[in-house]
């Protein structure tokens, strides 16, 4: 249905999904996030790259609230999803979660089986009307997550005893189960092997198709094939961010260029 | 860190990986003492523990055996329903009293006939051997069953508790010539109708069933309302306490801010923690019995102050198994939409419920073998009567509880107290035993299933 021509064409007519404007982010007094104003369309994958510690997880973190949880954190600015600023006060940070889905840094499977871990957030929402139905949308999440195969047979042993890589596909699918609008990937792939990561890489070309995926991630090249936008961050700051293509030929910033050839991260 | 593992600077001198030199001999001699020092610490203990274990048992399982006289027994009329109408009130009119001397007459006749009988032992005597609780346990049968008067039972009455004593070995012919309670012929007696078959040592059931007795029956004193005054106090404090205690850990764990005020109660719950469990009962005495008037010696008023004993342990426990239950699950939850509800209950609670069941069951221990705020609530008085069940206000009755039955028992001249005061605190630790067995189980079950 959707070519990629078509997509690619569209870029610059697409919606705007989050706002950001002049969002800054402290730890208590350290400073993480500065000032920083990004767009993020709907029906893309934007990534964000820079060297590690630049706040690109705190950042990500924003975007649903997470860093809520964190006593010591303060959020500035405005971060506004389909035109909505989701940190005002009317805005409950449970329903945000369920349209903005997250994978975190570290695979974190709840200790339940394989088949809870994926069927819970369908649950807690209401997706289904019965087992069967919960059943379908946990199979056709494992297979997005390309992980149906190697569980299909032992859905009911803990989702903590699989493998580093699997327990990250798992919590893949345990996010795309509850069908969110944009999709927050906390280096999804950095524990996987090559042929589990273009599983994932295929997962993501497929969601952007119907959703917003925000990737981060600290391969160069996955950043290049995956994504259509990238955003460079460097000590807090959003040094450049602009179409991926333009990033990786023609960086406007000499940090970028120095990040992106290796010099600096 | 580098440099060392380069050799560059000289940090660590070269040398053969075969060749043990100076410095790992001496690291490997300090570890080889640091685990002799564990290995001892933990025989001590062991030694310790087993010393007390073996002195208690010694003094105490006599309790779980007891001597019995068994006899036959002419219900006479005359004595006991001299009026012959077996109405009630008639009946009642004869008093333990009356029972008492028609049991002598007859244990003395029994004895007669089956040529039992040493020289120098009265009648009177003969009558002491059995215990003052036979009378009453003879007129309640027969108050229950009139019909049987008139008619000869196979009546089983407890034996005297220095006969009983002497059958246990604690009573010899040696203390009976220093004792008024006891002579040796009395004792030859006893030899006589041990060999007959009428005084028989058998398991002591009354010991769990009876309650207390009087300083001159210590063989008819039992734990029975000691067990049921215990078990209806672990039961309110296992009530009051595990819900008390999750909420509140749960309430300071995920939900408090992180403040001054939180900061002080923190304090204070580890303060709490430390009290001496006398200020409890002080403290219960003050407010349940004289502010509140709530019933002295009562199991409801031990179980308020043993839950208030109980609770900052139950919560510091709880709390440490909250904590312990890694944040990401937390996040995991959160990412997926969950509420901050729904994350606890689906997720923290069932990761920390070992710990949380843990740290109760030994709370409850704690509390089981607590005595020092409950002498001062009054449940050290004599109690002979039951408490009613639970439904009928028994929480309200008059009870005592298992520590302090033994403090009573111990504090008592007779050393047939002493035996039994040992053997309740076998009950003791029975029960303790068989809580932490459980907790642990409990723990097993709970982290098998992940
Ligand atoms: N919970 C926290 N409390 C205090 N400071 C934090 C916390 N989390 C992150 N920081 C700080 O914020 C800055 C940005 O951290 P962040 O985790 O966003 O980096 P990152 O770009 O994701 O790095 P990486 O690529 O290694 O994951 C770092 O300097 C870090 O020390
Ligand atoms: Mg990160």
């Amino acid at each position: 249905m959707y070519d990629t021509q078509v997509t690619e064409r569209a870029v610059d007519s697409k919606k705007i999904k989050f706002q950001c404007r002049n969002v800054q982010v402290y730890y208590g007094s350290t400073h993480a996030i500065k000032d920083v104003n990004v767009d993020i369309e709907d029906k893309t994958v934007t990534a964000f790259i820079g060297p590690s510690g630049c706040g690109k997880s705190t950042f990500l973190r924003c975007l649903n609230r997470m860093n809520d949880t964190i006593d010591s954190c303060r959020v500035e600015g405005d971060i506004n999803l389909d035109g909505k600023n989701i940190y005002d006060h009317d805005v409950d940070p449970v329903q945000l979660r369920a349209k903005v889905g997250m994978v975190f840094q570290k695979p974190n499977p709840f200790p339940k089986s394989i088949y809870d871990n994926v069927a819970y957030g369908p649950k807690i929402h209401g997706m289904a009307r019965n087992k069967a139905e919960l059943d379908e949308i946990v199979e056709k999440s494992l297979r997005r997550a390309a992980l149906w195969d190697e569980v299909k047979d032992r859905l009911d042993t803990p989702g903590t005893g699989l493998s580093g890589g699997q327990q990250q596909r798992l919590c893949i699918a345990r996010a795309v189960a509850t069908a969110p609008e944009v999709l927050l990937m906390d280096e999804p792939c950095s524990a996987l092997d090559p042929i589990a990561t273009a599983q994932v890489e295929e997962l993501i070309d497929e969601l952007k198709q119907r959703y917003s995926v925000v990737i981060v991630t600290h391969s160069m090249q996955q950043a290049a094939r995956v994504s259509q936008r990238t955003a460079f961050f460097h000590l807090g700051d959003l040094v450049e961010f602009d179409d991926t293509d333009t990033i990786f030929t023609n960086p406007h910033d000499p940090r970028t260029e120095s990040y992106i050839s290796g010099r600096i991260g | 860190m580098t440099h060392a593992m380069h050799d560059s600077d000289g940090a660590r001198p070269k040398g053969s990986m075969f060749v043990e030199d100076a410095h790992t001999r001496r690291r490997n001699r300090a570890e080889a003492r640091f685990r002799l020092y564990g290995l001892a610490a933990v025989t001590i203990s062991l030694v310790v523990l087993a010393v007390m274990l073996i002195t208690i048992f010694s003094d105490g399982v006599s309790s779980f055996r007891q001597a019995s006289v068994t006899f036959d027994v002419t219900l006479e009329e005359e004595a006991l329903d001299p009026e012959e109408t077996r109405e009630r009130s008639d009946l009642m009119r004869v008093t333990t009293i009356g029972y008492g001397n028609l049991l002598g007459r007859q244990l003395n006749a029994y004895l007669e006939r089956r040529g039992l009988t040493v020289e120098g032992v009265s009648d009177r005597d003969v009558a002491a051997l059995i215990s003052r609780d036979a009378p009453a346990q003879l007129r309640d049968m027969v108050l229950a069953d009139p019909s049987l008067i008139g008619e000869t039972i196979s009546f089983k009455v407890l034996a005297q508790g220095r006969i009983d004593g002497y059958l246990k070995g604690r009573v010899t012919r040696d203390s009976a010539l220093r004792d008024v309670n006891i002579s040796p012929e009395q004792l030859e007696l006893a030899d006589l109708m041990r060999e007959a078959g009428v005084l028989t040592v058998g398991f002591n059931w009354g010991f769990f069933t009876l309650p207390d007795a009087s300083d001159q029956r210590p063989e008819a004193a039992g734990l029975g309302v000691a067990l049921i005054g215990s078990a209806y106090m672990m039961l309110l404090v296992l009530v009051m306490c595990l819900p008390l205690g999750v909420a509140a850990s749960i309430y300071l764990e995920e939900f408090a801010p992180r403040n001054r005020w939180t900061d002080l109660i923190e304090v204070n719950i580890s303060n709490l923690a430390a009290v001496p469990s006398i200020v409890y009962g002080i403290l219960g005495l003050a407010v349940f019995i004289n502010f509140m008037a709530l019933p002295l010696s009562s199991p409801l008023v031990g179980a308020l102050v043993l839950t208030l004993m109980t609770l900052p342990t139950v919560i510091i426990a709880t709390r440490a198994a909250i904590r312990a239950v890694p944040p990401s699950i937390r996040d995991a939850a959160l990412g997926v939409g969950a509420s901050k509800i729904q994350t606890v209950f689906h997720h923290v609670l069932p990761q920390a419920a070992p710990g949380i069941l843990t740290g109760t069951i030994l709370g409850l221990a704690n509390a089981l073998g607590e005595t020092a705020p409950l002498l001062l609530i009054g449940m050290v008085a004599f109690v002979d009567n039951y408490p009613a069940s639970p439904l009928e206000g028994g929480f309200l009755d008059p009870a005592t509880a298992l520590p302090v039955q033994v403090y009573g028992w111990a504090s008592r001249a007779d050393a047939a107290f002493i035996e039994r005061s040992a053997g309740a605190i076998i009950v003791l630790l029975a029960f303790l035993f068989a809580m932490n067995i459980i907790a642990i189980i409990l723990r097993r079950r709970f982290e098998r299933r992940w």
